[in-house]
């Protein structure tokens, strides 16, 4: 009580600008520079309960691991990292001290079990502070450890809460603590019946024990029926979760193979370099970040019609020397383009180096949208979703709408008849191979949001993408939709029953099953232009 | 007379090649390299024949050897397994290479394994491994199970105070293996069956959305949870990446590693990383003058400030040592006199003691736990007290548990039944 107290007076002081650390503290903050890891904790603690300065800026410093000490003197400074500049300055006046070097300085270890300690102490001093979503975030971590003078920190806090939705966790935590502690049987039943509703984890857990050891009957009872209804919940959100798991998993296959569908299914010509070329995709967008370090956020952005030129000229080279030689031979074209997609990594591999390079991942795409503690979407994974869709609708406008579409189609339908009307197969055949290649280099970019960016890249896909399209039926770009989501969601849902390994088996079975049975794929094309 | 003088001119050219091969002979010191420096393990693999290849300059700097200069032979098997078995076999057979330094997955060492026992060749094998195994013919100068992977779940255990285990793994013989030894390791210090979950994945998965919400979901059930990854080189990134973007933070569920080291993590967005855990032998961070000055050597011989070193570098490192005074002291390269003159051998530890060469071919070294910082680097949080031996049978295996390995006389035998008394007299 006596420490809750305390704290909360030491928070409400709203003091921004940190004051020097009080006599008391400074043996404290001396013994930290010197303590080993394993015995820093206690020195925390007692820094958390004492009096004077504010340690939230040591402890905010110290978990982002930038705190350091003046080896000289001890004291205590932050070392940060902008735009490739390292700065130094005091941790208490947030002064620069120009004078140091990185020799002069040493890091003080934090580990993990610190960590811990010094994200539930930020959570304790925040709150109060005044973003309601920052006090919501505070108690829920505070769940995990509610002992009686955190108890007493919320309790406090709760009092004068104006928030809704911080005063219902709040509750929660309060209710929780109840639960485990109360030796009255009426007040822990009252306990459980705040409980119900909430889907915590730590509810749920608190429930199951309940029902296991607590003595009293109607407390069982209670705690039982919050469980089911969680499970309820439960089974629905996870349900919600898989397909969007499947759903995404489809959009990634989309990507890959809808470059694919129109080299393969409306030219006809088998592409063993494609995967390939989604590789080139990805690593212009290492070349972009490269060359931009300060435009991480944008790289993407920057990188998408970059990629899509950079493979589409290689497409389109790629027809003109090589697999324009080979109409009407698809087994040579198979050897040629094989031995092209050889010839690309290994080309890559020496111009980068055989190791993977690194793609930065931008902030807005980074991290998830929590929609309830059950459920929660990653950002990157619904944002490539969107984009392939996206990808998927602007190639269907260009084949349906543009001058160039129209040519693509008349010209896989019958060849001979559109050469006959006058349009230059040749130059629609580059074209074509250069868009299917563009295509695949925009998905490159895309993957190199989720995947190593190396010389292997283009091998992981190819034969999802061939087994795509083929599903999807040959020449129909709605069918390689349908099917990229099909086996996507299909994959996801077997992965919990069987595991990884055997879920991409059985649907690796199911479709050498079903082509024999429709060899065509889902949607075949029908009429004249199929012969 | 046409045909005679042809025959004597064939004679004598023959003469002469064989003179000349054993004059280079007298001469060299022939080192085999069989490191794949293509296809998908040239990553890892090319940094360990630069190691040889810098190992060999620094000692012929020195004088050579017995007072012969060293060669390197440097073969390249393409990451293809059979193609180790032939490469091995041409390193012997027509190289006369007098030890080989070679091999990173278990796979390949398998593959050359046969052809060493047939040709008494003598290889040292510089990467963590299973175990279950002790040829006369290999130094395992990598970790053994009881040198990475037990360590690693008793500092889980002690000081994080871990009681749920996930056991991850790429679908291959290191990570069953490694996680049956777990398993059995786990449940024999009273850990229950459904507090452990294992799950296998294809190579290079990239697609960890439910593996990762299922172990949220595992590790939400109230106690704190560890992940054991064997997951191997590039199938992490896109797990950790999930791990971040799933909300799970090193102080939640911490991963620990025993395929993530310096090199893999050289130039990658290490953020989702931080704070996640790796059991090696040797980090780079480690400080030590050995180690700073094999560091700047590395850097030196490469050419480039920036590249990293490793454990497998290490366990290079000390086997070249070791085999380079195993030869000192049986003053001569025969394969039999070196491999018994290697037991007992003992060589400085790049982070600090010495390492010591067991009866069983295997090392006795610290072990140490480290948490990924944002550079790419180790920060050592955890090592054990002394030097760990390395175990080639593991104890905690029903199939392995009576076995042991001794090369010394009058065992000399690499899987002895201490039970039975007998030595199954197995090759590979």
């Amino acid at each position: 009580m006596a420490i809750g107290g305390f704290l909360f007076s030491l928070l409400v002081s709203t003091s921004t600008l940190a004051e020097p650390p009080s006599t008391a503290q400074q043996p404290l903050l001396m013994q930290l520079t010197e303590v080993k890891l394993s015995k820093a904790l206690p020195v925390l603690q007692q820094l958390e309960t004492s009096t004077g300065a504010d340690m939230m800026v040591l402890f905010k410093t110290m978990l982002a691991g930038k705190l350091y000490y003046v080896k000289e003197d001890r004291s205590l400074i932050v070392v940060s990292k902008e735009a490739g500049e390292t700065r130094y300055s005091d941790l208490f006046s947030a002064e620069p001290r120009h004078d140091l070097s990185k020799k002069q300085v040493k890091k003080i270890k934090v580990n993990n079990k610190l960590r811990g300690y010094l994200r539930e102490s930020i959570a304790r001093m925040q709150l109060h502070h005044t973003d309601p979503e920052v006090r919501v975030e505070a108690v829920r971590s505070l769940f995990s450890d509610l002992d009686k003078p955190t108890i007493e920190l919320i309790r406090t806090a709760r009092l004068d809460e104006q928030s809704r939705s911080v005063q219902a966790v709040m509750d929660v935590a309060l209710a929780l603590y109840r639960v485990k502690h109360a030796e009255d049987a009426t007040e822990r039943l009252e306990g459980v019946n705040a409980l119900q509703g909430s889907l915590e984890p730590e509810v749920r857990n608190q429930l199951t024990l309940l029902v296991a050891n607590d003595p009293a009957r109607s407390v069982r009872k209670a705690a039982q029926k919050g469980l089911d209804k969680i499970a309820q919940q439960a089974e629905m959100y996870g349900f919600i979760n898989q397909l969007f798991f499947g759903l995404s998993l489809g959009s990634v296959l989309l990507l890959a193979a809808i470059g694919l569908a129109i080299t393969f299914g409306v030219m006809g010509v088998i592409n063993m370099a494609h995967g390939e070329m989604i590789m080139l995709g990805a690593y212009t967008t290492y070349v972009v970040q490269l060359l931009l370090p300060e435009m991480i956020e944008y790289s993407l952005w920057i990188s998408v019609p970059l990629a899509f030129l950079v493979s589409g000229l290689a497409g389109v080279l790629l027809e003109r020397l090589v697999i324009r030689h080979l109409h009407g031979r698809p087994l040579e074209t198979l050897l040629a383009t094989f031995g092209i997609s050889l010839i690309l990594q290994q080309l890559v591999r020496t111009v980068f180096s055989p190791l993977n390079r690194q793609v930065a991942t931008p902030e807005w795409m980074s991290g998830s949208i929590e929609i309830n503690p059950l459920l929660s979407l990653t950002l990157n994974r619904l944002y490539i979703i969107a984009f392939a869709l996206l990808v998927f609708m602007l190639l269907l406008l260009v084949l349906k709408k543009t001058s160039l579409g129209l040519n693509v189609r008349a010209v896989s339908q019958n060849r001979n008849m559109a050469k006959a009307m006058g349009i230059r197969t040749d130059r629609v055949d580059a074209m074509t191979f250069g868009l299917g290649s563009g295509i695949a280099g925009i998905a490159g970019v895309a993957l190199s949001q989720l995947t190593n960016v190396g010389p292997n890249l283009g091998q992981a896909y190819i034969i999802d993408s061939f087994m795509v399209v083929v599903f999807g039926g040959v020449g129909n770009l709605w069918g390689t939709l349908v099917a990229a989501f099909t086996l996507g969601i299909a994959n996801k849902f077997l992965e919990p029953v069987t595991g990884a390994v055997l879920a991409s088996i059985l649907v690796l079975v199911f479709i050498i099953l079903f082509i024999q049975k429709r060899p065509k794929g889902l949607f075949p094309q029908k009429g004249r232009a199929a012969e | 007379m046409k045909i005679k003088h042809l025959v004597t001119g064939i004679a004598l050219s023959m003469g002469a090649t064989v003179f000349s091969v054993s004059a280079i002979a007298a001469d060299t010191i022939k080192v085999g390299v069989l490191h794949s420096l293509s296809g998908t393990m040239a990553i890892s693999e090319t940094t360990l024949k630069d190691t040889v290849l810098m190992m060999v300059e620094e000692q012929n700097k020195k004088g050579g050897l017995l007072g012969k200069k060293l060669e390197a032979v440097v073969v390249d098997p393409a990451s293809n397994w059979p193609l180790f078995a032939e490469k091995g076999r041409e390193l012997l057979t027509q190289e006369k290479v007098d030890v080989i330094f070679g091999s990173w997955t278990s796979v390949s060492r398998k593959s050359v394994l046969p052809v060493l026992e047939e040709l008494n060749g003598l290889m040292f094998y510089p990467v963590q491994y299973e175990g279950e195994e002790s040829s006369k013919n290999v130094f395992y100068t990598g970790a053994a199970p009881n040198q990475q992977a037990i360590p690693a779940v008793n500092y889980l255990k002690d000081d994080l105070g871990v009681e749920r285990w996930v056991l991850a793994g790429t679908d291959y013989v290191y990570p069953r293996t490694t996680n049956k030894i777990l398993e059995a390791y786990l449940k024999a210090n009273g850990v229950a069956e459904e507090d452990i979950m294992i799950n296998y994945t294809p190579f290079g998965h990239s697609d960890w959305q439910s593996i990762v919400s299922d172990i949220k979901k595992f590790g939400s059930e109230g106690k704190k949870t560890a992940v054991v990854s064997t997951i191997n080189g590039d199938a992490n990134i896109p797990f950790y990446k999930e791990l971040g973007n799933q909300g799970i933070s090193a102080e939640d569920i911490p991963v620990v590693a025993f395929s993530v080291g310096e090199e893999e993590l050289s130039g990658l967005d290490t953020k989702p990383l931080v704070g996640h855990l790796a059991a090696w032998n040797y980090f780079q961070s480690v400080e030590s003058d050995a180690n700073t000055d094999f560091i700047a050597k590395w850097k030196a011989f490469t050419g480039n400030p920036k590249r990293v070193t490793n454990d497998p570098m290490e366990a290079t490192y000390i086997g070249f040592k070791m085999w380079t005074q195993a030869v000192e002291k049986a003053g001569t390269t025969d394969v039999d006199s070196v491999e018994q003159a290697m037991i007992g051998q003992e060589t400085e530890n790049l982070t600090g003691g010495m390492a010591y060469m067991n009866k069983n071919h295997h090392l006795s070294k610290p072990v140490l736990i480290g948490e990924i910082q944002e550079d790419g680097q180790f920060e050592v949080v955890w090592e054990t007290e002394g030097l760990v031996a390395g175990d080639a049978w593991s104890d905690f295996l029903p199939g392995s548990k009576d076995l042991m390995a001794d090369w010394t006389a009058p065992i000399s035998c690499g899987n002895y039944n201490v039970v039975t008394k007998t030595c199954s007299g197995q090759t590979y």
